[in-house]
């Protein structure tokens, strides 16, 4: 019974850690949309939400001083609400055919060389702790 | 008239909670599956509700509490790209190729679907 309420109460507290990094992560991402109007403020999220989410994954793994807290509001809220797949592919449906080709291979290549950074930057954390 | 930040906020933590639970049972029910089904499927099913919202032609507040708040978190890049990254190194990089390629092609499904929907 104490077992069974510890771990509705560990679900709701994930469930909050989430929540509330989700909250900021959007607005994060709407402010940047407002500094940097069309494609580019989508962009930007993008591909930075890329790198400090390859830093923290790899974090986990390489190095470990981070708390899986730290993850529930830092990846699955903060950073995967900053960073988003719909509007990216809305606007890249409702952009002219050439300019939709640049901005996914330009979102797709820089996305996965920021995780790569990422990882790197991990890496050598790893080193020197 | 509400604070687009309190709309996007409040869709927001709807969207990466629904994300998470999505998560979780995706990779439940395909475990062992090396595809990462679960950011592929709140890829594919956010990309198409907010297109239906776009396409309907929702006002601002809604496309701040639905659109930039719960789809645009419920979906995620960062997370897409680790995975794909994830899998090249392993190995897989023809599974990885797959992956990157599937989201979008899912995604480009699920905006033609909800245009489909939308002229109905």
């Amino acid at each position: 019974m104490t077992r069974t309420m510890a771990a509705r109460l560990r679900t709701l507290e994930v469930v909050f850690l989430v929540a509330i990094g989700g909250f900021a992560g959007a607005n994060m991402r709407h402010v940047l949309s407002i500094v940097v109007p069309g494609l580019g403020g989508t962009f930007a999220a993008n591909v930075l939400g890329c790198l400090a989410l390859g830093f923290l994954v790899y974090e986990a793994e390489l190095v470990g001083i981070l708390a899986e807290k730290t993850g529930f509001v830092a990846a699955t809220g903060f950073l995967s609400s900053f960073t988003t797949y719909s509007t990216f592919a809305l606007e890249a449906v409702q952009s002219p055919t050439l300019t939709a080709v640049g901005y996914v291979g330009a979102t797709y290549v820089c996305g996965f060389a920021a995780v790569l950074v990422g990882r790197r930057l991990a890496r050598s954390l790893e080193g020197s702790a | 008239m509400v604070s687009p930040a309190y709309l996007i906020g409040a869709g927001a933590a709807v969207g990466a909670v629904l994300r998470y639970a999505t998560n979780q049972y995706v990779d439940g029910v395909a475990a062992r599956r090396r595809f990462p089904y679960g950011t592929f499927t709140v890829n594919v099913v956010g990309s198409f509700v907010l297109a239906l919202v776009t396409f309907l032609g929702a006002g601002t507040d809604v496309l701040y509490l639905i659109g930039t708040g719960a789809c645009g978190s419920y979906t995620t890049f960062s997370s897409f790209s680790v995975d794909t990254v994830r899998l090249w190194e392993t190995g897989d990089r023809l599974l990885a190729g797959w992956y990157a390629a599937a989201n979008f092609l899912g995604a480009l499904g699920g905006i033609g679907l909800a245009f489909g929907v939308s002229t109905l």
